[in-house]
């Protein structure tokens, strides 16, 4: 880490001494690559907003390198192939400098060969699944192991929960957490039959008999936990079922990776007091800077009603970290930007500092917390900060690989055979 | 026909000039959105020849046009991670056995949703010849063994249309799976790497996918053209006016049908096995029933029952739709509430939808019949689509 | 100033309270204050041991307030009240003797949150001084955390405190959960085999976990089953319990037999040797094949630098060898006799209430088909039509719903005045497109298909941008919360009853509008022949005017049905649509009855494959989608089939 750091400060030493002549044209142009319509709107809208915030109040701070920093927003309509599109138009045609955006890791997989190929940089804000480590992405949202493996250590550790159900909608985000839980929970010595694995479609609506299977497990005397990777609006009918069929939280603790405030405003919360959610944020945490950047934001939206949430703190300390590197770089040149990425630090909202790390993934901290009746969370538990762990240590295929950009110029280093597995990513 | 293939030669070379590898005025992206169009136009022909010629409303067309890209996407997913494991397996100490190869070849392909074993449905994909084949094969064979369970029981009209669109959606269900070992939600993807061309460029391939579709669409709409005229296109035609009267003539209606159906089926497949390298990715999504339903959307707007209309309103409609979603179209403001085309553009499309087939049956195609100075187009050319001839089903005469 | 003031008095009083006592709760708790504040399940035991061993009579009090999140701790000194909020702070509290001690600011102090976890413990360390309270609900407090950590140590006071229960309830409930510990705690075995009997009629979750508890068991090998082992059963290796695979497994775990180098070892042993010189006269680039690897592997095993690879015929002599066996981790067999008899009993029983419980969530998701396809049934077999937007009808209902709901907030009233609301809006909504779109298009049923696809669409994406993309709240009233439950395995929510009952009604309505009303007269009429019934004197406009009105209508109060118990989203409509027009085409199209046929159905089927591959719903619904594809092959007018004009299409 020292070294690479060092490292890094001497590129960006000698890339400052060359940007004296490196002009940069001003406005420099960031791209807001979130889907303003369709299905993905509702998250993603809240996210171009806040990029649309912190670029003005770094405007209002004077800027970026004396220039002006000029929004490009685009709307890739939820497409998953349009986000390419949206990508190289971004990159080609309007020349800008970084490129904040994405939600869903179609998309992320659609946007990543044109970056690469053009050679981009995207900051992405919303927890994935991991097994990946692009040269051109910079992954602030959550690894598996900032928030998934965290979460199942709560429910052994704390709950005692013995037999687990891991719910989830059919795409790649739960399958594959899913899969690493599962192997995770067995070297935590959870036999392979106490797992019960369920997907369900998106927007799935009739939950009484799921929701029954998950009671039914406990007939062996076992303490049951559900741990959710259920999606968007299926959660309404899955918790209104849990309330129907009165699922306590003290019988079957429930820990959901994809509920948030956002998701819970859709939602009577009487009923589901003490179920969990794991993210690195809360708009509940109590500390001075959250308290600045709720009120920016309310202030910005016009709207005191509105939440805050994970991916918006995301971008906070995205783009706070990528202003803090063109400014040391003296550039906004990409490859010159990502060597001063490494490193940087920035102080997260509910307290402790982000670092950048080698391998593009943030250290973060694991906050769990419990619904309270009015949608908000009571945080019951925080941990230090965590390293992004980028390829998983508990599958076997992945525990090998390892990502070190500036270390070992790869981002697939298999440290059994050492050799570079691939430059680009695996789509 | 003569104008139709003149303009898409027009319109093929122009773009090739104006792009990167020419004058430089038009960006690869749009290029590629061209190419693309050009895929759509021709899966719209195929319709139009379902529809407006034959008569079947069918609302699963699009499945046909997602396998035809799954295959292909099978093969350079294949192709490309195989250069890449080589290329790294032979820095390695001991050279890689074929068991080693096919192993790390999996979990690249399937790492990303957890499993590393290459299902059956990928038995193929290492061979381009083959998955090539699989292109028209698949969504003809899917096509036969439907069509013909589907014309054999004598399922018609809406029946039909509600059957092929269970169809599509129970296979974008089936391929949502993660067990369908086609990589579930996230589809395949970095298709616009072509395995060996790669130091091409971009730009380059662009080009060179432009013409394909060019070719492919040209080809197309000849065949079709073939197809619909001479004997053959009035059976076809007659099927979709009175198909009791032409099977009491003695005539195997359901094979003319079948055959119909199955053909379209593979030039469905052929045009979505250019267009998914042009788009990049392929996933469930792109089987949807809406899908379908926007061909079909297409095809009516454009005019049924004339192969240029078909074209020219997907050309059309697909172009300004991404134009109004991609937030190209400044907001209309109306004192009280200023549009966003972006939140508004389905709800005029919706509309407009049904203004055409209230208002303007021909659709855009009718414009044609207005230039004075055309022979006039028989009236069986040029006809509404499949239910003027129907009136008989609705006097509730039981067959 | 006051609050300076104040702020000093307290910490007075703090210092002055503390010789008075010996030691005070604060000065036990002041020992180890982050095991209070941040405290862990795993240490708070030890924690609360040391709390209870002080024997002070506030001691449940302040466990009681602990677990309830009511004890805050000042961030200045770390001193421990309770507090009550005011408008601009707290108002604090002495732990020990609930005396005012002063206020505090906001930011002041922080609320002690023990997760539930901790919150458990607290629990069960209370039991002890709540199962005899005169409170029932701490009573029933207690025996749930009985109930949820089961130990020996509370059979005794469990058994001391019955004698004395006033409330039948809660003494029937301390009987059966007395059973359920002496079933697996008592020292007397044949205690254990009377209680374990008992517990025969019992098909509740907590008594069949016990029984399973008791008949835990785990699979064994040795040479050969030692003495006073307690054998449930010999396993077969290679059988349906144990493959060939686990059972070697077992052996090398158990350090029995070697284990058996896999490709990956014998790469690594290949490129250790070959890094160290160890075959020099190996060119590694022969190595491209598991044949040649192997080779060169038993040089190394040769060399005795490598552990030998396993034939497969070691491994069936090392399985032959040994014994597997499920062993019991209860040693006494007359014990685990009794408990898998009983528990066999129980479980034929519960097998026959599963299969009841997924027969009720197949009404209920019938029901619930039916009213979403009835009205889609009318109008197609009336007018001839499809109506894709028949979908877009059942959101209206829904976000009308929705709308009533904010204006009166009230829920038993917001939704009877929803209810009619929704129908209204929805015929309203019905007949306007019948009046605009669809009597326009007469004789043209493909072009109305796709004619109201464009409605669908439009209304769609209306919808999304009055109401936004994100699911909107409807709740139900309190009275439909919960759920009707026979015992631990059947059950089903109110709402769903709820929903069950509106379609019965709804199903009688139909039926008798139709057969007895002179609508429904004209409405036969028109449907089997409009010409004819036009010459009658029957406006046949009129009849599809009113007909379409209805269906829609009816979409409208299946829309409030499904928002109570899912989610209102703009694209609620479109997720029901397939299965209602499944459920028309299956059952037959046109008629009251065929709907309701294809409608149980496809809900039974979905369940049934649901049930058969419980992990998999999305795949439960492919299955379906193929079964009814091929089921119209065979019978392509439905389930039952109507003469009239819809009959030839």
């Amino acid at each position: 880490m020292t070294r690479t750091f060092a490292l890094s400060t001497l590129s960006a030493l000698a890339l400052t001494a060359g940007a004296a002549q490196a002009q940069v044209s001003c406005p420099i142009k960031v791209g807001i690559l979130h889907s303003l319509s369709g299905s993905m709107a509702i998250s993603e809208t809240t996210l171009k907003d806040v990029m649309l915030m912190l670029i003005a109040q770094q405007n209002a701070k004077g800027g970026l390198l004396g220039c002006e920093i000029e929004p490009v927003v685009v709307d890739p309509a939820s497409d998953w192939p349009l986000f390419a599109e949206k990508a190289r138009e971004l990159l080609t045609v309007h020349d800008v400098a970084v490129i904040f955006g994405n939600w869903t890791s179609v998309s992320r997989k659609s946007v990543l060969p044109v970056l690469e190929e053009l050679n981009g940089l995207l900051f992405y804000p919303v927890q994935y699944e991991g097994e990946e480590s692009s040269r051109n992405v910079f992954y602030t949202g959550a690894a598996p192991n900032q928030q998934a493996i965290p979460a199942v250590d709560y429910f052994l550790d704390e709950l005692g929960v013995t037999k687990f159900a891991l719910l989830g909608t059919d795409y790649v985000y739960p399958r594959t957490t899913n899969n690493i839980l599962q192997s995770y929970l067995v070297s935590r010595g959870i036999p392979e039959e106490n797992i019960f694995v369920n997907y369900t479609p998106f927007g799935h609506s009739d939950w009484a008999t799921i929701v029954s299977d998950v009671v039914a497990l406990a007939a062996d005397g076992e303490q049951v936990g559900v741990i959710s990777t259920i999606n968007g609006d299926a959660n309404v009918g899955f918790y209104k079922e849990l309330a129907a069929q009165g699922v306590s939280a003290d019988e079957i603790p429930v820990i959901a990776f994809s509920v948030g405030e956002e998701e819970l405003s859709g939602l009577d919360t009487s009923d589901l007091v003490g179920h969990l959610a794991a993210w690195n944020y809360f708009m509940s945490a109590d500390t001075p800077e959250n308290e600045a950047f709720i009120a920016a934001w309310h202030e910005f939206i016009g709207d005191p009603e509105r939440v805050t949430n994970d991916p918006m703190e995301a971008h906070y300390i995205g783009f706070n970290m990528w202003v803090n590197a063109v400014t040391e770089a003296g550039t906004t040149d990409v490859d010159a930007v990502r060597e001063a990425m490494y490193g940087q630090e920035f102080p997260n909202l509910t307290g402790g500092t982000a670092v950048m790390l080698p391998n593009h993934h943030l250290t973060k901290p694991v906050l769990i917390g419990e619904i309270r009746a009015d949608g908000q969370f009571d945080i019951v538990f925080q941990t230090e900060e965590v390293p992004g762990d980028a390829w998983t240590d508990y599958l076997p295929e992945s525990a090998v690989l390892e990502s070190d950009w500036p270390g070992l110029g790869c981002g697939m280093y298999n440290t059994q055979t050492q050799t570079c597995v691939q430059l680009t990513s695996n789509y | 026909m003569t104008w139709f293939l003149l303009a898409l030669a027009l319109v093929t070379l122009g773009a090739t000039v104006l792009s990167q590898m020419g004058l430089g005025l038009i960006s690869t992206s749009f290029v590629k959105t061209l190419g693309k169009t050009l895929c759509l136009c021709l899966v719209a022909v195929a319709m139009d020849v379902v529809w407006g010629y034959c008569g079947i409303l069918s609302l699963g067309h699009m499945a046909f046009f997602g396998i035809g890209g799954y295959a292909i996407g099978q093969w350079l997913m294949y192709a490309r991670t195989e250069i890449i494991v080589t290329e790294s397996l032979r820095q390695s100490p001991l050279p890689p056995t074929e068991a080693e190869i096919v192993a790390a070849v999996g979990s690249q392909i399937f790492g990303v949703v957890g499993s590393s074993e290459f299902p059956w449905i990928w038995a193929f994909a290492d061979n381009l010849l083959l998955q090539l084949l699989m292109v028209m094969l698949a969504p003809g064979l899917l096509a036969l063994i439907f069509g013909w369970l589907a014309f054999r029981s004598r399922v018609t009209g809406v029946y039909l249309s509600i059957l092929t669109q269970a169809m599509t959606l129970a296979l974008s269900l089936w391929l949502f799976q993660n067990d369908s070992g086609l990589r579930g939600n996230n589809g395949l993807s970095g298709l616009q790497n072509i395995p060996g061309l790669d130091h091409l460029g971009q730009d380059l391939l662009s080009v060179l996918f432009l013409w394909a579709s060019a070719l492919a669409l040209g080809g197309g709409y000849l065949l079709f053209a073939f197809v619909t005229s001479g004997r053959m296109g009035s059976v076809i035609r007659a099927i979709r006016d009175d198909e009791a009267r032409l099977r009491f003539l003695g005539y195997q209606t359901e094979h003319y049908k079948l055959f119909v159906f199955t053909l379209t089926a593979m030039v469905s497949g052929l045009a979505g096995a250019l267009y998914y390298p042009q788009a990049g990715i392929i996933n469930p999504a792109e089987l949807a029933p809406m899908a379908s339903i926007y061909l079909a959307v297409w095809v009516a707007i454009g005019g049924r029952g004339r192969l240029y209309g078909a074209a020219i309103g997907a050309a059309l409609v697909s172009l300004l739709s991404s134009w109004f979603t991609g937030g190209g179209a400044p907001p209309l403001d109306l004192g009280f509430h200023v549009i966003h085309w972006t939140d508004w553009w389905l709800v005029v499309l919706g509309l407009s939808f049904v203004a055409v087939t209230l208002f303007f049956p021909k659709g855009i195609g009718g414009l044609f019949d207005l230039i004075p100075a055309r022979r006039p187009v028989p009236d069986r050319q040029g006809a509404f689509g499949p239910d003027r001839g129907a009136r008989r089903r609705e006097e509730g005469v039981p067959e | 100033m006051l609050r300076m003031i104040r702020l000093m008095l307290a910490v007075l009083a703090g210092l002055l309270s503390l010789p008075a006592a010996a030691q005070t709760l604060q000065d036990i708790l002041q020992e180890n204050p982050e095991a209070i504040a941040e405290p862990s399940r795993r240490t708070v035991g030890e924690t609360l041991d040391r709390i209870l061993a002080s024997n002070l009579p506030e001691v449940p009090l302040f466990l009681e307030r602990w677990r309830e999140r009511a004890v805050y701790r000042r961030v200045s000194d770390g001193l421990f009240f309770y507090a009550e909020e005011t408008e601009d702070g707290y108002l604090l509290f002495d732990i020990s003797t609930g005396a005012p001690a002063g206020g505090a600011g906001r930011r002041e102090i922080s609320a002690l949150i023990p997760n539930a976890g901790v919150r458990g413990a607290i629990a069960t360390a209370l039991i002890e001084f709540q199962l005899s309270d005169p409170d029932p609900a701490r009573r029933a407090a207690a025996l749930t955390a009985i109930t949820r950590d089961p130990s020996a140590d509370h059979l005794d006071p469990l058994r001391e405190s019955i004698a004395a229960e006033t409330d039948p309830v809660l003494k029937a409930r301390k009987e059966r959960l007395e059973r359920i510990l002496t079933a697996r705690f008592d020292a007397d075995p044949a205690a254990r085999i009377a209680a374990i009997s008992a517990l025969g009629h019992d098909t509740g979750l907590e008594s069949r976990s016990v029984l399973n508890q008791i008949l835990a068991a785990s699979p064994q090998v040795a040479a050969a089953i030692p003495e006073g082992e307690n054998v449930a059963r010999i396993l077969e290796p290679g059988g349906a319990d144990l493959s060939r695979e686990a059972a070697y497994a077992l052996l090398v775990a158990e350090g029995l037999a070697p284990p058996v180098p896999t490709a990956q070892d014998i790469r690594n042993a290949l490129v250790a040797a070959i890094g160290e010189g160890r075959l020099p006269d190996l060119d590694p680039s022969s190595l491209d094949s598991d044949a040649a690897r192997a080779a060169a592997y038993d040089r190394l095993v040769a060399a005795g630098s490598a552990p030998p690879r396993v034939t497969d015929e070691a491994i069936d002599a090392a399985l032959e060898a040994h014994v597997f066996w499920l062993g019991y981790a209860e040693p006494d067999p007359a014990v685990t006799e009794a408990a898998r008899a009983t528990l066999d009993r129980s479980l034929t029983r519960v097998a026959l209430y599963q299969t009841a419980d997924i027969g009720l969530d197949a009404l209920s998701l019938a029901s619930i088909y039916f009213l979403a396809a009835i009205g889609l049934a009318i109008t197609f077999g009336v007018m001839g039509v499809i109506n894709m937007a028949h979908g877009e009808f059942i959101m209206i209902g829904a976000y009308t719903a929705y709308c009533v709901q904010r204006v009166i907030p009230d829920q038993t009233l917001s939704l009877a005045v929803a209810l009619p609301l929704a129908f209204a809006v929805a015929f309203a909504a019905g007949v306007a497109m019948e009046r605009l779109v669809i009597r326009r298009l007469s004789r043209r049923p493909l072009e109305t298909l796709l004619a109201t696809f464009g409605i669908s669409i439009a209304l769609q994406q209306i919808a999304k941008n009055i109401f936004g993309t994100q699911a909107r709240p409807l709740t139900a009233p309190s009275w439909l919360s919960g759920s009707l439950t026979l015992n631990d395995v059947v059950s089903i929510s109110h709402i769903r009853i709820a929903i069950f009952v509106l379609a019965l009604i709804f199903l009688a309505l139909l039926l008798v509008v139709l057969r007895r009303s002179r609508l429904g007269l004209e409405i036969r009429a028109v449907t089997q022949n409009p010409g004819m019934a036009a010459s009658m004197g029957i406006d046949p406009d009129r009849i599809n005017m009113l007909t379409f009105g209805l269906g829609s209508g009816i979409a409208g109060i299946a829309g409030v049905a499904i928002g109570l118990y899912a989610q209102v989203t703009s694209e609620m409509g479109a997720n029901y649509i397939v299965q209602s027009f499944m459920a028309v085409v299956v059952g037959g199209v046109g008629n009251v009855w065929g709907t309701l046929a294809g409608a149980t159905l496809i809900g039974g089927l979905q369940k049934l494959i649901e049930w058969f591959n419980p992990s998999n719903t999305l795949a439960a619904q492919t299955y379906m989608i193929l079964f009814i594809i091929i089921f119209i092959q065979f019978r392509p007018r439905g389930i039952v089939a109507l003469r009239g004009r819809a009959a030839g299409v």
